[in-house]
């Protein structure tokens, strides 16, 4: 029964992650910036299907809450605001010579990345995932960590009040 | 199943997240490209948080750290946005090409 718990786990695993980075190579290729906004979803989305995946109930709930609830309509907001347009545009990426540079980049900085991970975890295996329970994580936010928790919240007022101050039109 | 599973997914997702970063120009877009990166950070700090969790209950370090990237990323995204929308307004695109006064 374990077995059959861990192949399911794995299978949903290998189908999310498909998902997430066929949906961000959309996001970074994409020639409509709307349809890019709605593949963040789609990341999004999987990501948090990742968390619970992971075991991680709470964080999953707030990646829903705070990043498909919040941040993708600040970002549609952005996008209309900025009449962007909502039609296919070359205007979005950078010239050729660019974009081939940043491939390389990227590849590059993925072969390195692939062959620490590889070197150092190839063999870390989970133990048994328990659920972490919320109750839990609330008390290690307000135990250890109170202090970086109200220093967050500062950060968070001085945000909003330089978002108020900048996009105010006078 | 293995820890290396969600690192490799949080390393595919962060190059991704700095080719966007590079090879995109339209503001709006730098942004949900860095939007990429910090959810792979995030993916990495949640599977170590479960990692450790297992040998030792009490600690969920990986879930409060990827709380609070969460919220960090929250407050960027806002400021961020107010950022090119005041670019957007005194000149009338979004290009960050074009924002380049201090380029002599």
């Amino acid at each position: 029964m374990i077995l059959g718990l861990m192949v399911a786990q794995n299978i949903a695993f290998y189908i999310i992650a498909a998902l997430i980075v066929f949906g961000a190579l959309r996001v970074v290729t994409c020639r409509n910036i709307m349809h890019a906004a709605l593949w963040l979803v789609l990341v999004l989305a999987g990501v948090a299907a990742q968390f619970i995946l992971l075991a991680s109930e709470f964080v999953a709930i707030t990646q829903v809450l705070v990043y498909l609830g919040a941040i993708i309509v600040l970002f549609l907001f952005g996008i209309m605001l900025t009449r962007a347009g909502t039609t296919d545009s070359d205007e979005l990426d950078n010239k050729r010579p660019m974009k081939i540079g940043a491939a390389v980049i990227g590849v590059l900085l993925a072969g390195l990345m692939g062959y620490s991970l590889w070197d150092g975890f190839s063999d870390t295996e989970f133990g048994d995932i328990v659920v972490q329970r919320t109750a839990e994580v609330s008390d290690s936010i307000f135990s250890s960590y109170l202090l970086p928790f109200e220093v967050l919240s500062v950060l968070l007022l001085a945000a909003l009040i330089g978002a108020i101050v900048l996009a105010r039109r006078d | 199943m293995f820890l290396n599973q969600f690192l490799f997914l949080g390393a595919i997702l962060f190059c991704i997240g700095v080719y966007g970063v590079i090879a995109r120009k339209n503001g709006v877009l730098v942004l949900m490209s860095i939007e990429l990166i910090l959810n792979s950070v995030n993916i990495n700090l949640v599977a170590f948080g479960t990692y450790w969790n297992t040998t030792d209950m009490a600690n969920l370090s990986g879930q409060v750290f990827a709380l609070f990237v969460i919220a960090v990323a929250a407050a960027e995204v806002g400021v961020g946005l107010a950022l090119v929308l005041l670019i957007h307004r005194n000149r009338q695109s979004i290009d960050i090409d074009d924002v380049d006064m201090l380029k002599g």
